[in-house]
């Protein structure tokens, strides 16, 4: 059992959001407090812009990261430290950062935009960045839903020491795949690791897992059903050369297939392309004025922890040259009083 | 080896000064047969060394059986949070919340310190609505981020009510429980061994699941 300490996930000891009035408007208000909205957070304080972050859970999903070894300037941390490192630069501005608030609406049909909280509340904002990332994805096949939390598994580092000894499989060929499959694989007896394709991770994880006695591969397969009454019993899969079927025996399924964006919330508003990602310029601006858009919840193939905080960094600053480039300021500046 | 780095150490103290009044800390162990209540034990001894309104008590399950059988405890390690005058606040921690867990209990520290902060209006109310005796378990693991979120909430809901009471279960050392309540997801919450939900939900899906338990006959 790792007893190590992990204290200040929710910053007791410096916390912006308890202490103080939510201000009623703001030049910038950012939805989402993982890396891209951090980032943006701090990029638009410094341009002296009047900021807000709400996001319901501050880090996202580098929350959900055992180690992260690809962020620039850090070899290897956990990715608990990392979003504490990423929410204490914020702090350390003094920017608000409303915690566990989730938004429910924004409103745009004026140029002054507002922003509605679970918990109320709501915010008027000159800009809007978009930075809700996504979630994970769900396999889609037969059994899945109704053995959920019945062996079924979204969260590696959560889940894992519940399959200590046991046999689990993890679905997925990504990097959280091929990372969920080493984490699990000290703790549990075996695990398989099923892909409908070939590998999408790094050759240095695929290296490092391939080392492992304890791990079987089985790629260009499909897993087909999750098997079992009340628990999870295994998987019926179908090679895609072979078309042999054949079921896999395990206790636990760690599904680690990639994500869906959050995007619901501007579904109406802005553009969205196929995948349900928001469509965005090359400055980050949607298909809406005033609208900007950065992270893992944005066109484009690769969904990293350093791309969502540059992402963040040029929505931000790329809001602040909207907001003084705004027509008619006067105007504006009515409409907020 | 101490468990406390400097660090840690330093934000607690830090955190600890917003305690309004005295908490004491109710450790049940046992003799034998637990692996963890000696980490456990020192865990609390460091931890309590960070503020002087902490105070530790330690009990034995076997020889104070009349205390343990007042504050509902039954396995150990189990820790019990109780306020200035000493009297059960109804919450506890079966197994070291330590990991990220130690978010949970730090907060339900503060709490019963008097220094916690409101339920929204709609939830204390239908909160107050509740008569008839509720317990909440809340499963967790302690490299789960989610965790401590749950606990909180299920811990708050039984300090603002009487016929509330909450608990932590650490599901790896409490591994026979974990298999009765087939818990293979964390944070799994159990409501009178009846009802239950995973995942840290939001306090509406704590209520929901509450009263349920007030319409069956008991
Ligand atoms: C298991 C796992 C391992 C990974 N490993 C790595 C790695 O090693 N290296 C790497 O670079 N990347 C890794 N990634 C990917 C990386 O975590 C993401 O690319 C990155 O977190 C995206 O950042 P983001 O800010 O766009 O979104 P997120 O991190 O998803 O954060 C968005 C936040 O917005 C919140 N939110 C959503 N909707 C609302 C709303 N309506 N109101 C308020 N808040 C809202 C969400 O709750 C969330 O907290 C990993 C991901 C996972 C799941």
């Amino acid at each position: 059992m790792d007893l190590q300490l992990d204290i200040g996930l929710m910053n007791h000891t410096k916390d912006n959001s308890s202490s103080q009035i939510l201000p009623d408007y703001v030049d910038v208000a950012i939805i989402g407090a993982g890396p891209a909205g951090l980032s943006a957070g701090i990029y638009a304080q410094r341009k002296g812009l009047k900021t807000i972050v709400i996001g319901n859970s501050t880090g996202g999903q580098v929350n959900d990261t055992s180690t992260v070894e690809n962020y620039p300037g850090f070899s290897s941390l956990s990715g608990e430290s990392l979003a504490h490192k990423f929410y204490d630069h914020a702090i350390s501005l003094d920017i608000p950062v409303i915690k566990e608030t989730k938004v429910v609406d924004i409103n745009v049909q004026n140029k002054v935009k507002l922003v509605k909280m679970d918990n109320g509340n709501s915010i008027r904002a000159k800009a809007i960045i978009i930075a809700t990332g996504s979630n994970h994805r769900i396999l889609g096949v037969k059994g899945e839903d109704r053995l959920a939390g019945r062996g079924v598994a979204y969260c590696a580092i959560c889940d894992g020491p519940l399959f200590q000894g046991r046999e689990v499989i993890v679905a997925g060929g990504g990097n959280a795949a091929v990372e969920a499959a080493i984490d699990l694989s000290k703790i549990a007896k075996k695990v398989s690791i099923v892909h409908r394709s070939i590998f999408r991770a790094d050759q240095i994880l695929i290296d490092h897992m391939k080392k492992l006695q304890n791990i079987d591969v089985y790629l260009k397969t499909q897993i087909l059903e999750v098997l079992g009454e009340n628990r999870v019993t295994g998987v019926r899969v179908k090679s895609k050369n072979t078309k042999v079927e054949q079921i896999i025996q395990a206790e636990g399924v760690f599904v680690e297939v990639g994500y869906t964006p959050n995007s619901s919330l501007v579904r109406d508003i802005v553009e969205i392309n196929g995948r349900g990602e928001i469509k965005i310029d090359s400055k980050m601006q949607t298909s809406v004025p005033g609208i900007f858009a950065a992270g893992d919840v944005v066109e484009g193939p690769y969904k990293q922890i350093v791309i969502a905080a540059g992402d963040g960094a040029k929505a931000a600053l790329s809001a602040n040259e909207y907001i003084n480039h705004l027509s008619n300021e006067e105007e504006l500046n009515n409409e907020i009083a | 080896m101490k468990l406390l780095n400097e660090e840690v150490r330093a934000q607690l103290q830090q955190v600890f000064e917003n305690m309004k009044t005295d908490v004491t800390i109710a450790l049940f162990t046992k003799e034998s047969e637990c692996e963890t209540c000696k980490e456990t034990d020192s865990f609390l001894n460091e931890l309590i060394e960070t503020s002087d309104k902490l105070h530790l008590k330690h009990y034995d399950l076997d020889e104070n059986e009349d205390i343990a059988e007042k504050f509902q405890v039954n396995v150990v390690p189990a820790i019990v949070l109780l306020n200035h005058q000493e009297e059960y606040q109804r919450i506890k921690f079966n197994g070291i919340p330590a990991g990220h867990e130690i978010n949970s209990f730090v907060k339900g520290i503060l709490e019963v310190s008097g220094a916690g902060v409101p339920l929204p209006e709609a939830v204390a109310e239908r909160l107050s609505a509740i008569t008839k005796p509720v317990n909440i378990k809340v499963f967790v693991t302690l490299g789960c981020p989610h965790c401590p979120g749950a606990v909180e909430k299920a811990h708050k809901l039984a300090l603002m009510n009487p016929h509330v009471e909450a608990e932590m279960i650490e599901a790896q050392t409490f591994y026979d429980l974990s298999e009765k309540f087939n818990v293979s997801s964390v944070p799994k919450v159990v409501i009178n061994d009846q009802y239950e939900f995973v995942g840290n939900q939001s306090l509406e899906v704590f209520m929901e699941e509450i009263e349920k338990t007030q319409m069956t006959v008991q």
